[in-house]
């Protein structure tokens, strides 16, 4: 498990399944897809419009997902001094903003038809937005100082600063009232979803890690190479 | 104790610190933080008249009724109290009695709440079609999801 915290252990073992990981993500989206516009059924009280959550809801997790990984490499940077961990940091980073946008958009244009409204300042949508500003100002923090040692740690603390969120914003619907509907897929319960929904969820969320994971090695392998030729 | 571990230690520590004292000004501030009230919550509250705010709930059976071609009248319960209210205006897809609606408007005098937005609520249940038909055919179709 080296190849997690050091940098050419882990060219290496990306190599290997950088191309498997890119195929079996074009695969899992053309299943998904189709499973998501054809295959699956109509909602009981939503019609077609369910077909967005199969975008929203993978794209939800991944956003909550990159930052928790950001979170757990931060601290092995402060605290074990992995330079891997400011890495991470800065390659995944437009990653997690890009889904979270792509959530927030997502969510507006299922809002619009069912709840009425593109957005509501409920406590779910408020932090999912205040998720997406986090992102955005760990990646201007990136762009912004000329020192990459100073950089690194303001960066990882500013990560460890915000993971405050990620709670809030996952269980916002259960300590709060919102427009939001609460959790339908969680671990304790039986989900309140039928299979036939189930499996393109599970299907679109593969394909999302996925794609997410491949653009993740790339950028990684970049940030590491621009570091050796002392480029940032 | 090692360096890395004192680290480690000062790290989590400054988070479970920060964490704590995010989640005490929320919990402290939760009913601003709350998108609506239940109308059992409206009920122990002093109702200010003109007002803005908002009541969320279930639209009560059979409390729905037209008074001209674009406005309406109907309920909002929690199942232990219920509020009426009036409304001018387009409603959304979703809303229909038995399903959750979020309603902002103010309250005109201590019973009517006059509506000027409505929003519906969906809940977190996810069902295809076809399986309602079943239900309904077989009998097991429970009413309360319409």
């Amino acid at each position: 498990m080296k190849f997690l915290v050091n940098p050419s252990k882990f060219n290496k073992v990306a190599d290997y399944i950088f191309l498997p990981v890119l195929i079996s993500s074009i695969i899992l989206f053309s299943i998904g897809l189709m499973f998501a516009f054809y295959l699956s059924p109509d909602d009981y009280q939503q019609g077609s419009t369910v077909r967005i959550m199969y975008v929203h809801v993978p794209s939800a997790w991944l956003a909550l997902l990159t930052y928790a990984i950001m979170t757990l490499y931060s601290i092995a940077g402060l605290a074990f001094k992995i330079p891997f961990g400011f890495i991470i940091n800065t390659a995944v980073a437009p990653i997690g903003a890009v889904f979270t946008l792509m959530c927030i958009i997502s969510g507006s244009l299922w809002g619009k038809p069912m709840w009425g409204t593109w957005w509501v300042w409920d406590a779910r949508l408020t932090s999912v937005a205040i998720l997406f500003i986090i992102y955005l100002i760990i990646i201007f923090m990136n762009l912004s100082f000329e020192n990459r040692i100073v950089r690194e740690k303001v960066v990882a603390i500013f990560v460890l600063v915000g993971s405050i969120n990620l709670p809030i914003v996952k269980f916002s619907v259960d300590w709060w009232n919102t427009l939001h509907q609460p959790a339908t897929i969680s671990k304790l319960s039986k989900p309140s979803i039928d299979p036939s929904m189930m499996i393109p969820l599970i299907v679109m969320t593969f394909a999302f890690i996925m794609v997410g994971l491949a653009i993740a090695i790339l950028r990684i392998k970049t940030e590491i190479i621009s570091r050796k030729s002392n480029l940032s | 104790m090692s360096l890395r571990f004192q680290r480690l230690l000062l790290i989590l520590l400054t988070l479970v610190i920060i964490l704590s004292a995010v989640l005490l000004i929320l919990y402290n501030t939760r009913e601003n933080v709350s998108y609506f009230y239940t109308p059992s919550e409206i009920d122990k509250l002093d109702i200010v008249v003109n007002e803005k705010m908002r009541i969320g709930g279930f639209v009560e059976n059979d409390s729905f009724s037209k008074i001209s071609s674009s406005s309406f009248k109907f309920k909002i319960t929690d199942e232990k109290a219920s509020i009426l209210v009036t409304f001018n205006g387009i409603l959304p897809d979703l809303f229909r009695e038995g399903q959750g609606a979020v309603i902002e408007g103010v309250f005109v005098d201590n019973d009517i709440f006059n509506a000027t937005n409505v929003f519906a609520k969906h809940d977190e249940n996810y069902m295809p079609a076809s399986i309602k038909e079943d239900l309904k055919d077989t009998g097991y179709w429970n009413k309360k999801y319409k």
